[in-house]
Order: structure tokens, then sequence, then C-alpha cells
């Protein structure tokens, strides 16, 4: 490993010292913004603007140590913890891991949108960031222009995920004692002149300001001439489409990348016409919508952006798992021995061959051989698709009591799009427990699924 | 004695373009809202929930806000940037190391990034105040159709510089058409469409093909992708917002608790 190299350090620290530094000023800011407005609260008892503006003294003296560019000053992560993180991620913990964590919030939200539980998380984030820099693995990847937004938009998804729910969570209680959203408050009208006006055009120079200085310190990409022979290993998609590749690992292409991403784009314009919940129009809830909330939470941050983050960072030659500090090694070997569910149910529990169409058979004798073939797979997923949702209706009660106010159209329609949806966690599901590689083979026609 | 500003503003140049005094009063506050062309967009009064920062987080006005960037720095990259395959990489080449306003791709790039991250910031809001109920539905519809506009102008975008980042990322984004269902030469079904024995889906004709223009990531694709980045996607993008922000008013203008 490219373990002790001088340059490495001498680029690393002249981005840490900056970076501790402008973490010392956001502490910094915000000890003063609480003290001067006195809502600052108190935690065990110690006003927490204190606190805030220890961090801030802290980040300070950690800001020189950064910048010395001298590995034994500048604070990091030892081998052995890194070792272990590598050894316990894979894309089981990973995907698990991030599907509890947005349940997690969810379930204890009115703990994580206390402002003094937040800023800690933040901190605690940035910290953990920048103490994984030391790493020359993780430096190379983050550093990559183009990702360098990605590590920005997950740190906006956390911070918008946090507006959003500690909105509605004051929405809620506000409701629970009998009062309107806090939105219903603000009808009163002013003119948009200035108001409006002159919000926009400080926006405006502000992000003008910011893309500028981001355009002047980051230079945009630009790799060797291309060549139609040369393949780079991994050769990955534009980070967001980074999900769908990802998708590929458990799919084919025509359901990775043509029929699961159209089915996200219509189930998104079909969203208004199935939801058919009247509350929490035009405030922040969570209440009054859960099914819809964690519906999208699901859709969007467990299966959209975890898995872009995980295509960009975790993923490296041969699209092969990677650790956090791992190094992209070419010659590492994944097992791989998947099977189809007509092997397992043909061979492995009925111990028999498994129907096999002959060149010389017709059309009709060939197709008959192929579907009975794959008739297990066929099987499951006609009850999957058509059978699951009236099932639902005679033994869940929640999905009774949409049935009766949706209608058998938009019912179908919308357990239609959720099972496409679970579709992916399923398939992930089956290839970590007991390798499933298809539920329906049929490579003669191209068909696997 | 006059001052300039009053020269300026009681000449016939000036009053020929705004032709009401400095809004400093209700009155005139309200006159240049329904006289300016570019604010015109905005209704004159709004609900405070409406420009309140906690509320939209100004995610579809800074998407707008990147698109106009993207539009501006995108024009001036035109003049300097040849799509064909003998000058579209060293034309980038120069952008960074010759040319004097090279930091105008930079621009391009970033923005172009940001402005994604913001569409789904901004979709992300909608959802959360549910300003997708009626009677905004089809708005919705018509930012999902912008959100996959601004999608597809980056992966246009993207092959542009003609380096080895570019060719593979689009190839591997293409690949997927070889398996569009029926049209895909790889794909399934493709055998239906079969004439007297002759497979009308081949790799020189399937969707993959339309996309590029050829069978691999080529010349034609390049000329292809910039027509579609430049003129086209731009375009219909364009028809689009007029429509999504003409919506935004005739729904009633930003939602709020009904
Ligand atoms: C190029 C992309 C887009 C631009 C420039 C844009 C711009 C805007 C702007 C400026 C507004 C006014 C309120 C605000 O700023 O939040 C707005 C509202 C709205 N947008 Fe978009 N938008 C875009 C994409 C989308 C997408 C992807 C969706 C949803 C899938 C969407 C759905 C809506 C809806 C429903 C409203 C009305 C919201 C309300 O009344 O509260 N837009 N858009």
């Amino acid at each position: 490993m490219h373990g002790h190299n001088p340059a490495f350090y001498e680029t690393l620290s002249s981005f840490l010292g900056g970076y501790y530094l402008s973490l010392a000023a956001m502490n910094g800011v915000a000890a003063c913004y609480l003290w001067v407005s006195g809502r600052g609260r108190r935690l065990f008892g110690v006003p927490t603007y204190l606190l805030w503006l220890f961090s801030a003294l802290a980040f300070t003296i950690v800001s020189p140590l950064a910048a010395s560019g001298d590995p034994a000053l500048i604070p990091g992560l030892s081998q052995g913890f890194r070792n272990v993180l590598d050894a316990i991620f894979n894309p089981v913990v990973y995907s698990v891991g991030s599907l509890v964590l947005v349940f997690g919030m969810f379930f204890a939200r009115r703990f994580f949108v206390n402002p003094t539980v937040a800023w800690i998380v933040l901190n605690s984030a940035f910290v953990f960031m920048g103490l994984s820099m030391t790493d020359p693995d993780f430096f190379e990847i983050v550093k990559k222009p183009d990702n360098v937004p990605i590590v920005g938009m997950v740190y906006l998804l956390g911070f918008f995920t946090w507006v959003g729910a500690s909105q509605a969570v004051k929405n809620d209680d506000r409701r629970r004692q009998g009062l309107g959203p806090l939105e219903a408050e603000d009808q009163e009208k002013v003119l948009v002149w200035p108001d409006l006006v002159y919000t926009e055009m400080i926006c405006m120079i502000g992000l003008m300001a910011l893309l500028i200085v981001w355009a002047i310190l980051l230079q945009a990409p630009l790799e060797e001439p291309a060549s139609s022979v040369k393949t780079p290993n991994p050769s990955k998609a534009p980070w967001y489409f980074l999900g769908l590749q990802e998708m590929l690992v458990y799919f084919d292409p025509w359901m990775a990348g043509v029929v699961l991403p159209s089915m996200v784009v219509f189930g998104l314009m079909a969203v208004p016409f199935i939801d058919f919940n009247k509350a929490g129009n035009g405030y922040y809830t969570i209440d009054e919508r859960k099914f819809a909330y964690m519906t999208f939470q699901f859709g969007f941050l467990v299966l959209w952006v975890t898995l872009i983050v995980m295509g960009t960072f975790l993923r490296g030659p041969n699209w092969n798992f990677f650790g956090l500090y791992e190094t992209w090694d070419p010659h590492k070997v994944a097992a791989l021995n998947n099977v189809d569910l007509s092997e397992i149910v043909w061979i492995e529990m009925l111990g028999m061959e498994r129907p096999r169409p002959a060149p010389d058979d017709g059309l009709l004798v060939g197709w008959s051989k192929i579907l009975l073939r794959e008739s297990p797979g066929i099987i499951l997923v006609v009850l999957y698709l058509a059978v699951l949702p009236p099932a639902l209706v005679l033994y869940s009660k929640f999905f009774r009591g949409m049935f009766v106010r949706m209608g058998f159209l938009r019912y179908m329609l919308l357990t239609n799009l959720l099972l496409f949806m679970m579709m992916l966690p399923i398939k992930m599901v089956c290839r970590w427990t007991f390798n499933l590689k298809y539920i329906i083979a049929i490579p003669e026609y191209l068909t696997n699924f | 004695m006059p001052s300039l500003s009053e020269i300026i503003r009681g000449s016939q140049v000036w009053k020929s373009v705004f032709r009401h005094p400095m809004p400093v009063d209700r009155r005139n506050r309200i006159v240049v809202m329904l006289t300016n062309f570019f604010l015109h967009l905005h209704p004159v009064s709004i609900k405070k929930q409406g420009i309140a920062l906690s509320y939209t987080w100004c995610m579809g006005g800074v998407t707008f806000f990147l698109f106009l960037v993207e539009t501006v720095t995108g024009v001036l990259l035109m003049f300097y940037y040849r799509p064909t395959l003998e000058w579209a990489y060293n034309d980038i080449l120069a952008l960074r190391d010759v040319t004097s306003m090279g930091i105008l791709r930079e621009l391009h790039r970033w923005g172009a990034h940001a402005m994604v991250i913001t569409v789904w910031l901004h979709m992300y809001r909608v959802f959360l105040t549910g300003s997708y109920k009626p009677p905004r539905e089809f708005n919705w519809v018509v930012g999902v159709i912008l959100l996959l506009l601004t999608l597809l102008l980056s992966f246009t975008g993207y092959l542009l510089p003609w380096d080895q980042l570019a060719i593979w990322a689009i190839t591997v984004g293409s690949n997927m058409a070889r398996a569009t269902p029926v049209l895909g030469y790889e794909g399934p079904g493709n055998q239906l469409l079969t004439v007297d024995g002759i497979s009308m889906i081949t790799s020189a004709s399937d969707a993959r093909f339309g996309l590029l223009g050829a069978r691999f990531v080529g010349e034609e694709t390049l000329n292809r992708f910039y027509v579609l980045h430049c003129v086209a996607i731009p375009l219909a993008a364009s028809l689009l917002l007029a429509i999504h922000f003409w919506r935004v008013r005739k729904d009633g203008g930003i939602s709020g608790p009904l």
C-alpha cells in the first residue's frame, strides 16, 4: 500500500487544515447565534453555546496539526479500526444498515429533530469524514472531482430530511393541542416587491459566488482521450444512474435498465392519483400521512440514494464490493455460483432433470417444455403480482381500508407499483440467502427475470 | 441641479423602458410587478408562507437559477467547442490549459451536478408538503418530466469532453438500451418483429442504435448527443418550465393549508 507517501500527505494537509478551520467557524457561529439570541438549551446542565464554543476551540487547535503534513500529527483512524470496519462491511450490512437507519430515524424522530442532537450528529459526521480522509484509499475515491458533489449531496439530504422532519413534528404536536399547522399562521399577504424579489436577488448572488468559488477550487475532470479499445475497470455510468447500474447485479439489463426505471418514472407520475389521503396538503406532517411518508423515504433514500452512494464509493474493479478503506484491487475475486429457481426446484428439491426443449421440437412443444421447466418461477410471479393484492384485501385490515377507499383499479395500480418497488429488495435478499440468480430463466428468448 | 440619477430617470429613453417611478411606494411596487416582463412571472402579492425559506427551501427557484447559469455558460462554451472526433477533446483540453475563460467549463459542470441534486431536493420538498395533491396533480407530472429532462441533459453533456470517462460512462449507460424489450436486439421478445424469417431488430436497427446513431459510441453519437444537449432538450425543458411556472400561478400559487 502507498502508506507513507509524502505527496499524499501534502495534498491531504492542504485540504484538512482548511476543513477543520471551517468546522471551527461553523461551531463558532452557532455558539454566537445561540448566545446572542438566547435560544440555547442545556445539555447535562451545560449551556449548549459553551459546548459549541469548546468544539470551535478544539477544531481550531486540530487545524494546524492537520495542516502540518506530518502523518504523526494529523488525527486519523488506526489501521486496526479501519481493517475491522472493512471486514464487517459488505452489501448486506450496508443495505440493511441504511434501511435500519432510515426507519430508526423515523421511529425516533422526536429525538433526532432536537437541534442539539442534530448538531452533534452533524459534527460527528464531519469529524468521521475528516478522520477517514487520512486513509489514502478513502481519500483517493472521495477527492475524484465528480464524486465531490455526491458527498455534498449526502450532507444536504441529511440536512433537509432533518428540516422537513422538524417542521412536521412541530405541526404534529400542534395538531394534538388542537391548533392548525404553523404554515396556517403565515397566510397574511405581503407584496412581492420587495419581499420576494430581494430575497431572490440575494439568493442568486450568493449562489453565483458559491459556484464561482467551487469552480476555482475544484477542476473539472479530464482523463485520457477516448479510446474504444481501452476499457477502464470499473466502467461506471454517470453518478445519478449508478443505482440502475447497481441493479444489474440482481437483474438482467432489460429489467434494471429499461423496465424498472420506466416503472420509477411512471410510478412517480402516478403518485398524485393514487394518494387519496386529503390530509397534509400544503404543510409538513408525518403523523397524518405515515404510509406515504415512509414509502417515499424508502424509495428515495434507501433504494435510490444509498444505491448511488454504494455504486460510487463502494464498487470497484469488476463491480466488486470494497470497504471504505480497502484498496481497489482488480484481482479481487468474488465467488459467483448463483443458481436459478428452476434448478433449485427440479434438481435439488425434486431430484430430477429439468425439462429441456430439443432442437427438433416444434414451437408449441418447445414452449411447453420451457414453461413447464419455469413453472415454479412463473407461479410465484403470478401469485406475487395478481394474487397477493386481493389476498391483502382479505387478510390485512390496512389494505382493506385502502381498497374500500380507492376502488379496484387504483388499488391494483398502487399495490402493483409497490410490489414492483419491492422486487429489488426481495431479489437482493434471495441472492444473499440462497444465491438465487433468476426466478424465471428463459435464455432461449433472452427473458431472464 | 438635478442629480445624475434623476437626469437618467427623467430621460425619454429610461421612461420608454420603465413606465413608472421607482417602486418605493405601495402603488408603484404593484405597478412594477404588472408591467415588467421578467417580474410578471410572479404575482403582485403573496402569502408569507410562500416565501418562507423553511417551507419551499427555495429549491425550485435554485434549480431554475442553475438552469439559467447552464444556459449562459453553455452558450459561451459552444463558441469554443467543436463536436468532432478531431477537435472535441482538444478543445476541452485548451479550455483547461490555454483559454483564459476556461473556468466556464467548471461552472458548467458543477452547475449541472448541482442542478441534478437541487431538482431532487425540490421534488423531496414538494412531496413532504403534500403539494402534489389536488389541484396540483398535473404540475407534479410536469415536474417529473422536467426531472427526466434534467437527467437527460446531464447524460448527453457527459459525452461531450470525449475522454475515457465520457465515452465509457455513455457506453455503460446506453448498453442497457440494447436490452429494451421487443426493440433491443438483446432484449426479450425481439423475435416478435420478424418478417419472413428476417429479424427486423439487429444491432444496426435497435433502440440503442437509434440513441447512438451507430453500433458503438462514435462520431455519430457525439453529433447526436451534441444536438440533443444544446438544442433539443433545452428547448423542450424551456417549454415545460414555462408550463410549470404558469401552472404554479393557476393552481392558486404556492400550496398552503386549505
Ligand atoms: C427543472 C426542474 C424544475 C424547476 C426549475 C422547478 C421550478 C419550480 C419552482 C420555481 C416552483 C415554485 C415553488 C418552489 O420554488 O418550490 C415549483 C413548484 C412546484 N414544482 Fe417544480 N421545478 C422543477 C422540477 C419539478 C419536479 C421534478 C417536480 C416533482 C416531481 C416538481 C413539482 C412541483 C410542484 C407540484 C410545484 C408546486 C408546489 C407548491 O405549490 O407548493 N417540479 N417548481
